[in-house]
């Protein structure tokens, strides 16, 4: 009703005005989430970049495995500095296993699969399949 | 650890009302362990993209302050398609009690994970006051 009410106005309907909000808003930062690792996902057109923080984990603690389409982190921390009885001040840092798996929207090369660990932050490269990548078709002129 | 894993959201440090960072970028809280043995206090501290060289630690007046800086961002090509935490720097203070030896305050750095040793002096071991119940 309020829709049709609006839309006599054309471009004034607010409906339509709050949803493209939301949509564009959902789309800077998901964060509700209540999965761990958290991860940033950088793309360009035939490669994503997966980030996480793990500090203080080196390379050998995180298991990487992909399979067709989604990637799979695993790892854990444990916390060096153990201490007997009542010493701790605060205890605010993450310590345990975690195991997220990321869907990615093509087939992954599992060939190219790419990883470093710089200052506790992993960096995975993950390159799409060839065989997946759209094909270019030349329009002839006649 | 889907329990836990609210908490483990990074927080933005607050700054007093009205006053602005020079630096444009967000600024968070790490998370910390502080734990306390007998004859030492060890800060533990999660900073990951931060090392050595981008670390600054100050003490002054008892106040301990802990700066992070990272450098971030991905070179062109590359867009965010998805982004579930935040990138900036770091910023955490501790009021520290008198009895820390200033002078042997020692700070290592391994995989984004600072970890502070302040041994404690020794005048301040000794002055530990035993208290007896009265009867």
């Amino acid at each position: 009703m309020l829709r049709t009410d609006f839309s006599r106005f054309g471009l004034l309907d607010p409906w339509r005005t709050i949803e493209r909000l939301n949509r564009a808003a959902s789309g800077m930062l998901a964060q509700s989430t209540s999965e761990f690792p958290a991860v940033n996902v950088w793309a360009d057109s035939d490669k994503a970049i997966i980030t996480s923080e793990l500090p203080g984990m080196s390379a050998e603690e995180v298991d990487i495995a992909v399979n067709g389409k989604s990637i799979t982190l695993r790892g854990s921390r444990k916390l060096e500095d153990a201490c007997e009885g009542e010493c701790y001040h605060r205890q605010e840092r993450w310590h345990g296993q975690f195991t997220r798996t990321i869907d990615l929207p093509y087939l992954i090369d599992t060939e190219k699969v790419e990883a470093r660990f710089t200052k506790g932050v992993l960096q995975v490269t993950v390159p799409r399949a060839e065989a997946d990548k759209p094909k270019k078709i030349a329009v002839k002129f006649e | 650890m889907t329990e836990s894993a609210r908490d483990i959201t990074k927080k933005e440090a607050a700054t007093p009302e009205g006053v602005e960072r020079t630096r444009p970028h967000k600024v968070y809280t790490p998370s910390v362990d502080i734990l306390e043995r007998k004859d030492e206090i060890v800060v533990t501290a999660d900073l990951p993209g931060v090392d050595e060289n981008s670390l600054d630690i100050n003490l002054e007046k008892n106040v301990l302050t802990i700066n992070g800086r990272v450098e971030s961002e991905m070179p062109e090509p590359y867009r965010m398609a998805y982004a579930e935490y935040g990138v900036g720097d770091y910023q955490r203070a501790f009021t520290l009690s008198d009895e820390v030896d200033k002078e042997r305050i020692h700070a290592t750095m391994k995989n984004g994970v600072l970890r502070l040793v302040m041994p404690k002096a020794t005048a301040a071991k000794a002055r530990k006051i035993a208290v007896t119940a009265e009867s």
